[in-house]
C-alpha cells in the first residue's frame, strides 16, 4: 500500500514518518515510534486506554490517523515525565494505588493530566465526568479518582478512605 | 498474631507498590509492546455462524496478497494429534467432551470459533487477507437457550447425542426432612445472567520457536499451565518451552486457561521459523475468550417461623456454552463447596447439571461459582426473611455459625477455618445506621423517591489448594494446586524472590516483599519479586482463586525461615553463641540481649558465599519450599449497598456501598481496599450494567464496548471500606485470599437493595440485571417474582 509523509513532534522530538494514510495515531506512536505506554483497549473508542495530548488536549490516539495529527504537537506518558521527574499526577497515582495491573493507566494519567490543566481544582463529581471516557477493570475508579484529586492538591481526606 | 502486635515490622503497614515506577511511566512491558527480529503477524479468519457444517475453506486469495506468508488451516495441523484440553476428570462423573481443536475442523460451533489464520507482514496486512479468506458454511440448526438445549434437539455436538455435559451433586443432611420441618418454604428461579471477563489488555502472545526451543510470550495468569499443554500438544519436551508472562493487563479469570491462539501461534512460529505475533482485538475477545456464570437455578429455602433456616436446596442448569474449555464443568461445583454460605443450615443440597449451547464456552470469571452461590444464599434469605416478617439483619444473626463453632463443618462436611460472623456485621452497623435509613427511606417514599438498603454477608472458599482436596483424587482437577517459592539472597545482601504464582495486578511484588524483608530484617526495596517466567524460578501453579498469598505467600514465608535458619547458624558460629539465641532486629542478626554485636544480611552472604560457613553446610544462601496447605481459607464480609431507584426510568443508581471485609491477617492494607473497590466494581456491574447478549440465532450482540456495558466512574460512588481480623489458622501468616471477595458480595448487595427499593411498587423479587428496561418492565408488571 502507498504511504504519505507524516511530520510529527511526539514528546519534544520531531520526526518525519512514512505511513499509509489509514494508519492510527496509535498504532504510529506504538509500532513505528515504539512508544509503547500508549495502550489499546478497544476497536470502538470506548476504553481511553490509547489517551494522549494533542497539542495539550486530550484525544484517544485510536480515533485519529496519524496523518491526521501532521504538524501537531503529541504528548504521550513517555514524556509527561520520568521515573525521576514525575508529573504530579503520576506521583498521586503511585501514592494513591491508582492503578493494579497498569493498563489503562496511562490513559487516565493523560486524562487526569489533561483535566488538571484545564481545571486545577476539580470536584469530585467533576473528576468523575472527565474519566467517562476511560475504563477501568481493577480499581473500581475509587483510587483513580482520588488520586487525580490529590494531584490537584484536594486533600485526601476530602475523599472517604 | 494479629498485626496490632506487629508494630515494627513491614507487614501490615501501608506501602506504595514497588510495582508502580514503569508502569505510570510508560515503561510496562505488555505482550503486544513486544517486538522480536524477523517477526510475523497472526490474525484469525472466524465463523460468523453459530453452528454450521463447513463445507469449503478458499485460502489462495489471502495467501497471495502481499505481504502475506502463509494461510493455514485446521486441516494443515495434522501434526498436533490432541484436541484442547480439559483437565477435570472427578472421580465417578461422567463428563462429556468433544473435541475442540484450536482451528475448527468440520464445523463450527459458536460466532468466532476459529477456522484459519492468516500470517503476514503488518498488523493491518493480516486483517485484510483475512477477509479474502473465503469459507463456506452450511448452517446447522442453533441452540442458545440453556433449558431448551437440556430438553432435547438440536444438538450442539451431534456425536454425542445430547446437549447435557453432566451431573453433579453435594449434599448434606436430608433436604426432604428439612422442608417438612419448615414454616414456611420460598422457591425462587434466579438466573445468573453470563458476564465478560473484559480486561481492559485484550489476549496476545507471540511464540518464537528456534530448533529445539519454544519461547511463548503470552498474556496470561498461568503460564506453568500453558507451558505443559503446549509441551503436550507440540510433542516437546517440557524442559524446551518457556512461556514468559510480562506485563498481563488484567486477567478476571479469562486468562485462566490454554487458548488455542495460543497453541496456533507456536505450531505456526514452528512450521514458518519465525515470531508469529498476534494481539487480539476487543471485537474477539468479546467473542471467544471465554465468558463466566450463566447460571438458571432452581432455589429453594426453608425455615422456621423464628427464622431458623432448616433447608436449602439448589438446582441449577449452567450454560457452558459450545466446549469445555480448562475447567469449565467444575466452576459450578465451586459455588456448591459453600451452598450454606455463612449460616448453620443442617440440610443443604447443590445438584448441578452442565449443558452445551452454541455459544462461546464459560469458565472461571472471578469469582467462579461462588458468586452465583452468594445471589442464590443472600437474596433468596431475603425473600425467606420478607415472607416471615423478619428484618433481614435479624435473619441473618439468627443463623451464622456461631464464632465458637470455628474451625466448623457444615453439612456437605467442607470445614470452613475460621470466622466471626456477626464481629463484620457489628462493624457494618457501625456504619450504616439502619434505624436511621429506615425513618429516611420512609419519608422519601411518601415523596415518590424509592430508596432501598441490602445486605449481603457471605463466605467463600479460596486459596485454591489443598493438592489432596482438589487434586485427582479429590475434587479432580488434574493438578495438585500447591504452589512454589525460592529465596535467594545475592552476595551483596540483596534479595530475590522467585514465586510460583503469576500476579496481574495485584501488587503481590510488594506484600512479598514486606514479608521477607521482615524475616530477613533488611528493607522491602532490595526485596526484588520475580513471577511470570516458566525458565526461572521454581514448577509453579499461578494466579487465580485468590491463592496467590495464602499459598504462595505461605511458600514465601516457609522458603524464607529456610534461609533465616541457615543466617541463624553461620551468625552464631560468626559470633561464638548458639543459633537459637540468634534473632533478627534493627536490620541485623544479633545474639539476644546483645543487640549491638551483630551481622547484617549482606555480611552473612559474604560468608556464605565466600565459602567459610560451618563445616558440613553447603555455601550459598538460597532455599526452595513446595507449600501445599492443609485446608482451603474462607474469607467473609458484610456488605450493604443503598440505592435509589427512578420509578419512571428505571434507572438505579448506587448511592452508597460500605464493605466490611475479613481476609484474616492484612499484609497491605492498600492493597486490600483496591482488591475489594475493584471486585465490588464487577459484581455492581454485573448487577445493573453488564450482560453478554446472544439473539435468538447465536448472534452476539454484545460485541465490543459498544454494547457491553461496563461501569465508568462516573455511575459509581466511592466506597467505604473497613475491615476485621480474623486469622486463619490455615497458614502461619493467619492470611485469607481477598481478590475475588468483592464480586461474592456485590451483586447480592445490589440486588437486595433494589428489590427493597422496589417493594412499595408491588415488585417482591427481580433478576439481574437490573438494567432501567428491566426493572421499569417490574414497576409496570408490579412484580417479576418468577
Ligand atoms: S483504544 Fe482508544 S478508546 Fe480504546
Ligand atoms: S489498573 Fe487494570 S485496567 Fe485499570
Amino acid at each position: 500500500m502507498s504511504t504519505v509523509p507524516v511530520r510529527l513532534n511526539v514528546n519534544g522530538v520531531k520526526h518525519t514518518l512514512e505511513v499509509e494514510p489509514r494508519l492510527l495515531l496509535v498504532h504510529a506512536l506504538r509500532d513505528k515510534l515504539a512508544l509503547t505506554g500508549t495502550h489499546v483497549g478497544c476497536d470502538t473508542s470506548n476504553c481511553g486506554a490509547c489517551t494522549v495530548h494533542l497539542n495539550g488536549e486530550a484525544v484517544k490516539s485510536c480515533t485519529m490517523l496519524a496523518v491526521q495529527a501532521d504538524g501537531e504537537e503529541v504528548t504521550t506518558i513517555e514524556g509527561l515525565g520520568t521515573e525521576d521527574d514525575l508529573h504530579p499526577v503520576q506521583e498521586a497515582f503511585w501514592n494513591n494505588h491508582g492503578l493494579q495491573c497498569g493498563y489503562c493507566t496511562p490513559g487516565m494519567i493523560m486524562a487526569g493530566a489533561a483535566l488538571l490543566a484545564e481545571n486545577p481544582d476539580p470536584s469530585e463529581t467533576e473528576v468523575r465526568h472527565a474519566l467517562e471516557g476511560n475504563l477501568c477493570r481493577c480499581t473500581g475508579y475509587h483510587n483513580i479518582v482520588k488520586s487525580i484529586l490529590d494531584a490537584a492538591g484536594r486533600s485526601s481526606s476530602e475523599v472517604s478512605a | 498474631m494479629s498485626v496490632a502486635e506487629q508494630p515494627s515490622g513491614n507487614v501490615g503497614k501501608v506501602m506504595r507498590r514497588k510495582e508502580d515506577p514503569p508502569l505510570i511511566t510508560g515503561k510496562g512491558r505488555y505482550v503486544d509492546d513486544i517486538t522480536l527480529p524477523g517477526m510475523l503477524w497472526a490474525s484469525f479468519v472466524r465463523s460468523p455462524e453459530a453452528h454450521a457444517t463447513i463445507t469449503s475453506i478458499d485460502t489462495s486469495a489471502a495467501a497471495a496478497r502481499e505481504g502475506i506468508t502463509a494461510v493455514f488451516t485446521g486441516a494443515d495441523m495434522t501434526d498436533v494429534p490432541a484436541p484442547l484440553p480439559m483437565a477435570w476428570a472427578p472421580p465417578g462423573v461422567q463428563v462429556n467432551n468433544p473435541e475442540h481443536w484450536a482451528l475448527a475442523k468440520d464445523a463450527v460451533k459458536h460466532v468466532g470459533d476459529p477456522v484459519a489464520v492468516v500470517i503476514g507482514e503488518d498488523r493491518y496486512a493480516v486483517q485484510d487477507a483475512v477477509e479474502d479468506v473465503f469459507v463456506d458454511y452450511e448452517p446447522l440448526p442453533v441452540v442458545v437457550d440453556p433449558e431448551q438445549a437440556i430438553a432435547g434437539e438440536p444438538f450442539v455436538h451431534d456425536s454425542l447425542g445430547t446437549n447435557r455435559v453432566h451431573e453433579w451433586s453435594l449434599a448434606g443432611g436430608d433436604v426432604e426432612a428439612g422442608f417438612a420441618e419448615a414454616d414456611v418454604v420460598v422457591e425462587r428461579r434466579v438466573v445468573n445472567h453470563r458476564i465478560a471477563g473484559a480486561p481492559i489488555e485484550c489476549r496476545g502472545v507471540i511464540a518464537e520457536y528456534r530448533p529445539g526451543q519454544l519461547t511463548l510470550y503470552s498474556a496470561t495468569q498461568v503460564p506453568h499451565f500453558v507451558r505443559l499443554f503446549m509441551a503436550l500438544l507440540l510433542g516437546i519436551g517440557e524442559d524446551r518451552v518457556r512461556v514468559i508472562a510480562p506485563d498481563v493487563g488484567g486477567g478476571f479469570g479469562q486468562k485462566l486457561q490454554v487458548y488455542g491462539e495460543e497453541l496456533v501461534a507456536c505450531w505456526a512460529s514452528r512450521r514458518l521459523g519465525v515470531p508469529v505475533k498476534w494481539t487480539e482485538t476487543r471485537s474477539e475477545n468479546m467473542s471467544v475468550a471465554h465468558q463466566g456464570r450463566d447460571q438458571i437455578s432452581r432455589v429453594r429455602m426453608g425455615a422456621k417461623r423464628d427464622g431458623t433456616i432448616t433447608a436449602f436446596h439448589v438446582k441449577i442448569l449452567a450454560d457452558f456454552g459450545a466446549y469445555n474449555m480448562i475447567l469449565t464443568p467444575l466452576i459450578p461445583s465451586l459455588g456448591a463447596f459453600v451452598m450454606g454460605g455463612c449460616y448453620k443450615i443442617p440440610n443443604v443440597q447443590t445438584d448441578i447439571v452442565g449443558v452445551f449451547t452454541n455459544k462461546c464456552p464459560t469458565d472461571a470469571i472471578r469469582g467462579a461459582g461462588r458468586p452465583e452461590a452468594t445471589q442464590m444464599i443472600e437474596v433468596t434469605l431475603d425473600q425467606v426473611a420478607h415472607e416471615l416478617d423478619m428484618d433481614p439483619v435479624e435473619i441473618r444473626r439468627r443463623n451464622f455459625i456461631p464464632a465458637e463453632d470455628f474451625p466448623a463443618a457444615t453439612a456437605t462436611g467442607v470445614v470452613y477455618d475460621s470466622g466471626n460472623y456477626d464481629g463484620t456485621l457489628d462493624k457494618l452497623l457501625e456504619h450504616v445506621d439502619v434505624p436511621a435509613f429506615r425513618a429516611e427511606q420512609e419519608k422519601l417514599r411518601s415523596e415518590g423517591v424509592y430508596r432501598g438498603l441490602g445486605f449481603c454477608t457471605w463466605t467463600e472458599i479460596c486459596g485454591l489448594a489443598p493438592s489432596r482436596v482438589t487434586g485427582p483424587a479429590g475434587v479432580g482437577v488434574q493438578a495438585g494446586l500447591w504452589e512454589s517459592a525460592m529465596i535467594r539472597v545475592h552476595n551483596t545482601g540483596a534479595v530475590t524472590v522467585y514465586t510460583g504464582t503469576s500476579p496481574h495486578g495485584q501488587g503481590l511484588d510488594t506484600a512479598f516483599a514486606q514479608i521477607v524483608a521482615d524475616k530477613l530484617g533488611v528493607d522491602p526495596a532490595v526485596v526484588e519479586v520475580v513471577h511470570g517466567d516458566t525458565a526461572i524460578g521454581p514448577e509453579g501453579r499461578n494466579t487465580y482463586g485468590s491463592r496467590s498469598l495464602a499459598t504462595g505467600g505461605e511458600a514465601v514465608c516457609k522458603a524464607t525461615d529456610k534461609v533465616v535458619e541457615k543466617v541463624k547458624q553461620i551468625v552464631a558460629a560468626e559470633l561464638e553463641a548458639a543459633p537459637e539465641d540468634i534473632e533478627v532486629a534493627g536490620g541485623k542478626f544479633s545474639v539476644k540481649g546483645s543487640p549491638d554485636k551483630g551481622m547484617a544480611l549482606a555480611d552473612v552472604a559474604g560468608v556464605a558465599y565466600i565459602g567459610a560457613v560451618p563445616e558440613g553446610m553447603e555455601p550459598g544462601l538460597e532455599e526452595t519450599n513446595f507449600y501445599d496447605p492443609e485446608n482451603f481459607v474462607f474469607p467473609f464480609g458484610a456488605h450493604a449497598c443503598i440505592v435509589d431507584v427512578d420509578a419512571e426510568t428505571g434507572k438505579v443508581k448506587v448511592l452508597r456501598y460500605v464493605a466490611v471485609d475479613d481476609c484474616g491477617n492484612p499484609v497491605n492494607p492498600l492493597l486490600i481496599d483496591g482488591q475489594i473497590h475493584g471486585g465490588v466494581v464487577h459484581g455492581i456491574g454485573q448487577a445493573l450494567y453488564e450482560r453478554v447478549h446472544y439473539d435468538a440465532d447465536g448472534q452476539l450482540v454484545t460485541g465490543t464496548f459498544v454494547d457491553y456495558a461496563l461501569a465508568t466512574a462516573a455511575e459509581l460512588p466511592n466506597f467505604e471500606t473497613d475491615r476485621t481480623i480474623t486469622p486463619s489458622p490455615v497458614n502461619s501468616m493467619g492470611v485469607k485470599g481477598v481478590g475475588e471477595a468483592g464480586t461474592i458480595a456485590a451483586s447480592a448487595a445490589v440486588t437486595n437493595a433494589v428489590i427493597d427499593a422496589l417493594r412499595p411498587l408491588g415488585v417482591d423479587y427481580i433478576n439481574m440485571p437490573l438494567t432501567p428496561m428491566r426493572v421499569w418492565e417490574a414497576i409496570n408488571e408490579g412484580s417479576a417474582a418468577s
